[in-house]
This record gives structure tokens, C-alpha cells and sequence, in this order.
């Protein structure tokens, strides 16, 4: 019996410096991706004042009519930065973009919707505007949508609801699949009715620490490239133009 | 003599193969050390692309993203990931030309069928395997082994592997609505609460993914896990899918690490 606590203590000391050597490593591997990130974002932040200042040939111009719709999605933290946006807007006019929604999950921006439309001039906000082209009196302007997460999921839900009542105006709606009110363009109709945006961004810039989409509308995702362009703290013209610039050279097959 | 070379080549693979398995083993115990994504999601993007890079016959690129996919998963659950959800087959895909739509789907029953066999990393893992999407697009023969699948390794509890086929995601939405406004019918009661659609949404038999990998470069989701991906970090790594390796998921998963605790406070302020 007294031999065993001995012999118990030693492994418990040898699992203790295991688990610290485990941890030593595990730090050490953290190091290197964080010193990968440091770099990469120095290379990166050269490249982008050489953008700003037209020392790089290809950013000089951008086609920007292939930009129909934009979508600037802001973390929480950065949302609240309201001068911030209103900087990006600026710039984003200035490149040509013409439509831009923003979004937040806590629509911390659409409570600042009227003092941000006043910030950027020539702005207006983005009304449903159906499958109709944009009307030439807009051309100079920027139309902002202002975007939260009650587009997302809650407004698939007023959809539904808006399919069951027309599923149980049918004549029998217990024999009937619904296979003529539950459907894509249906679904797609009701959300309108219910007063959103359906239209598909092409391109998604991410404010923020982290690449993810932060519970955008997921209706409207489909085929949008989602772009991080880091912290809108330190952002940068030559990184916004870079970003639009690939975006303008991807072509995408649709599955097919 | 030649018999004597070839017996010595053999061993070296061996030799080389334990002593891989043995570093990725240990790499894998210094990654636990911080938290682990419990579900992984995969847009297996770039089989095309590698067969045309490497001069390959068409079909072979998938055969190689196959490859590619069975060591992913032996990595992914050798880690102690508990889900993993690929985007096999897109309803999109079947507007690619018929011959290779044919030849996808015969490759598609070939390797599901292949999950029955006992050597298979089914059995290896004790994966309960699901498929999810529109089946009734597939075929008999392909529904019904996919099916088979399904139910042969419904006791199966220790890890997941979800198969999207025939699968998008504004499909997969409509007819969770769907399936709440029959529900709703059934029981007499008048409209429909986001738990509804939620608990009637296919992929609602694993929780949201952690990470998102999508090979080949692309940063689109291209209609995948759109509705679950909100709180996922997504990855676009270069590699091709048959290209993808061990490199990749380590580097999705440490910098997954680095955010776990803005996701972790992000989704404490949503409750």
C-alpha cells in the first residue's frame, strides 16, 4: 500500500509535465500563426497604399458595372463606430458602387439609418424596387439598404405564415401536397410581400475579426462571394479596391 | 532479387506511413489542447479542375476527390470531431451536361455502397451516416442504397458524416416551411414559429457548423448551409479538393481556436 503512493505521485508529476510540455507546444503553434498574421498583413497593407496611390497598374480601373449589389456586413463592435461607416460609404460612392446594404445582427445601424443618410451626400435609401432597372436619376447617388438579423430568419417565418393562409384557402388543403404554394418563387414572393430585399448581393465585405457572414439574410446568399476585409478600424482604400477589382475578374459556373 | 527490392519498397512505406500516422497523432494531441470545432463542413470544389490540371480522363477527378474525402474524414474524426457535413452533389449540378451527371451518380452508388462494407471507415468510426436533400431528385438505385446506409448505421452514435445530395439550401428551407405548414395543418393550430422551421430543417440533426472549408480558392457558398452558417468561420484555402491534405484542416482549426472566444461571447449575447 505505501509503495503505491509513491509510485502514484511520480505519474501524476510525469502527467503534469506532459500536459504543460502539450501546452508549451500548443502555445508555440498559436506563436507562428500569429506571427503568419502580423506579416501577412504588413505585405498586406504595403500593397494597399501602393493601390491608394496608383503605383499599381491593374487597380487603376474597375468595371464597376459588374457590381450590381453590395453587401458590407459589420460586426457588432464595429457597427457602433457610426463615422466610421459613414467613411466607407464615402468611399464606396466614390468608386461608383451604386447599391450597398449594410448589415448588423442587432440592426445597430438602422436605429442610425437617418443620421448616416445625412453623412454621406447623395445618398438615399435603397426602397424595394422590384426587377426594374435603377432610374438614371440616381446614377451619382448611392442607395443604402440597412440590414439586421429580423430580415433573416424571422422574415422566412412571416413568409411561411403568408404560404400556410393561401395553403388553406385550397378547396382541401389536407389532400393537397402544396406543391403549387410551397416553392422557391413562391417563397421568394411572400418574403417581398412581407417587405424585403430578395435580391442577391454579389459581393460580401466582412468588417470585422473574423471571415463569417454573421447570420446575413441566408435567402439572399446564394452565389455571393464573401470577402474579409479585417477590422474597419484601420481599413483602407487600396484593400476596398482590391477587394472589388477580384471580384470583377471571378466568373462562376452555377453548378454546371 | 527484383522480389527482394520490391519487399524492402514496401516495408519503407510502411515504416513511413506509421511514422506519419504517429506525428499527425501527436500533432492532433497538442491541437486538443485548446477547444475543437465540433462540426466541420466541406464544399468539395475543384474536382474538375484537378482531372484537366493533372491530364486526367474526365471522371478521374472525382475519383481522386473521393481519395481526398476518405482522409479528411479519418483526420476529422482521428481529432475527435463529432460531425462532419460535405456538399456532395448540388441540385444545380444536374444542369451539367447528362454524360457526366450519369457518370457522377454511378460513382456516387459505387462508393455509397462501398460504406457498407465492413473494412469501410464507417465501421472503423462507428459513423451514423445521413443523407440530406431533395432524394426523391435521385435515382431508384441511388436512393434506395443511400437509404440503405441510413439505416444500417442509424445505431451507430459516436460520429456523424451528413452527405448532402441533390441538396441546396434554399430547397432545404422550403421545405422545412413546407413540412411545418402541413404539421400546422394536422394539428389544427394557425401559424408557424421559427421552431418549427427550424426542427423541421434536414440539417437540424447536427448542430450549426463551426468551420466551413471551401477548397479550390472560391469565396462563395454557393447555396450551402446558408441558414446554418451564421456563426461559422469560412475558410477558402488555394488547394484544389483532390490537393486538400492535413495542412489545411490543422490551419482552419488553430485559427478557428483564435476565435472560439468571439463566438463563444457572440453567442451568449444572442441568448
Amino acid at each position: 500500500m505505501d509503495s503505491n503512493e509513491p509510485m502514484l505521485l511520480l505519474s501524476s508529476r510525469i502527467g503534469q509535465i506532459g500536459d504543460l510540455g502539450l501546452d508549451l507546444l500548443w502555445r508555440f503553434l498559436h506563436i507562428v500563426v500569429s506571427l503568419f498574421h502580423i506579416v501577412s498583413g504588413i505585405f498586406e497593407a504595403i500593397q494597399s497604399y501602393a493601390i491608394s496611390l496608383g503605383l499599381i497598374q491593374k487597380y487603376s480601373s474597375v468595371d464597376i458595372e459588374k457590381l450590381r449589389c453590395l453587401a458590407v456586413v459589420l460586426d457588432i463592435e464595429v457597427a457602433r463606430d457610426v463615422a466610421k461607416v459613414v467613411e466607407l460609404l464615402q468611399w464606396l460612392k466614390t468608386i461608383g458602387v451604386k447599391q450597398v446594404g449594410l448589415f448588423d445582427s442587432q440592426g445597430l445601424l438602422k436605429k442610425s439609418k437617418d443620421m448616416i443618410l445625412e453623412m454621406v451626400p447623395g445618398s438615399t435609401l435603397l426602397q424595394e424596387t422590384g426587377e426594374k432597372d435603377i432610374s438614371p436619376d440616381r446614377k451619382e447617388g448611392i442607395a443604402i439598404e440597412f440590414i439586421s438579423s429580423s430580415d433573416n430568419k424571422e422574415a422566412v417565418v412571416k413568409a411561411a405564415n403568408i404560404l400556410l393562409k393561401r395553403h388553406l384557402k385550397t378547396s382541401h388543403p389536407e389532400k393537397d401536397e402544396g406543391n403549387n404554394v410551397f416553392t422557391e418563387s413562391h417563397l421568394n414572393e411572400a418574403l417581398r410581400v412581407v417587405g424585403e430585399n430578395v435580391h442577391v448581393p454579389d459581393l460580401m465585405l466582412v468588417y470585422g475579426p473574423v471571415r463569417s457572414h454573421l447570420g446575413f439574410p441566408a435567402w439572399r446568399l446564394r452565389y455571393t462571394e464573401i470577402v474579409h476585409m479585417g477590422s474597419l478600424k484601420y481599413m483602407r482604400y487600396g484593400s476596398l479596391l482590391k477587394a472589388i477589382h477580384k471580384f470583377t475578374g471571378v466568373r462562376q459556373n452555377y453548378g454546371v | 532479387m527484383v522480389d527482394q527490392i520490391r519487399h524492402m519498397c514496401v516495408g519503407i512505406n510502411q515504416i513511413l506511413e506509421q511514422i506519419h500516422g504517429f506525428s499527425r497523432r501527436c500533432l492532433f494531441r497538442v491541437i486538443s489542447m485548446g477547444p475543437l470545432p465540433i462540426h466541420l463542413a466541406f464544399i468539395m470544389d475543384g474536382n474538375r479542375r484537378y482531372a484537366k490540371k493533372q491530364d486526367l480522363e474526365d471522371g478521374s477527378g472525382h475519383k481522386a476527390g473521393f481519395s481526398a474525402l476518405m482522409s479528411m474524414l479519418q483526420y476529422c474524426y482521428e481529432l475527435g470531431i463529432k460531425y462532419v457535413t460535405v456538399y456532395a452533389f448540388s441540385i444545380d449540378n444536374f444542369r451539367r451536361k447528362p454524360e457526366e451527371v450519369r457518370s457522377l451518380m454511378d460513382l456516387m452508388l459505387e462508393k455509397i455502397k462501398s460504406l457498407l462494407d465492413k473494412e469501410s471507415i464507417v465501421h472503423e468510426y462507428g459513423i451514423r451516416v445521413y443523407f440530406i436533400g431533395n432524394l426523391a431528385l435521385l435515382s431508384d438505385q441511388v436512393r434506395a442504397a443511400a437509404e440503405e446506409v441510413m439505416q444500417a448505421t442509424a445505431e451507430n452514435s459516436r460520429v456523424g458524416l451528413l452527405v448532402c445530395v441533390a441538396y441546396n439550401s434554399t430547397d432545404e428551407i422550403v421545405q422545412a416551411v413546407k413540412k411545418s405548414c402541413v404539421t400546422k395543418l394536422d394539428r389544427d393550430m394557425e401559424t408557424i414559429q421559427l421552431v418549427d422551421i427550424e426542427e423541421n430543417m434536414q440539417m437540424s440533426v447536427a448542430p450549426d457548423p463551426d468551420i466551413l472549408i471551401r477548397s479550390s480558392g472560391e469565396t462563395r457558398l454557393s447555396n450551402f448551409l446558408l441558414w446554418q452558417t451564421g456563426s461559422s468561420q469560412l475558410f477558402s484555402p488555394d488547394a484544389l479538393w483532390p490537393e486538400i491534405g492535413l495542412r489545411h484542416l490543422v490551419w482552419a482549426i488553430l485559427n478557428f481556436q483564435k476565435s472560439h472566444s468571439y463566438f463563444e461571447k457572440k453567442k451568449k449575447k444572442q441568448m
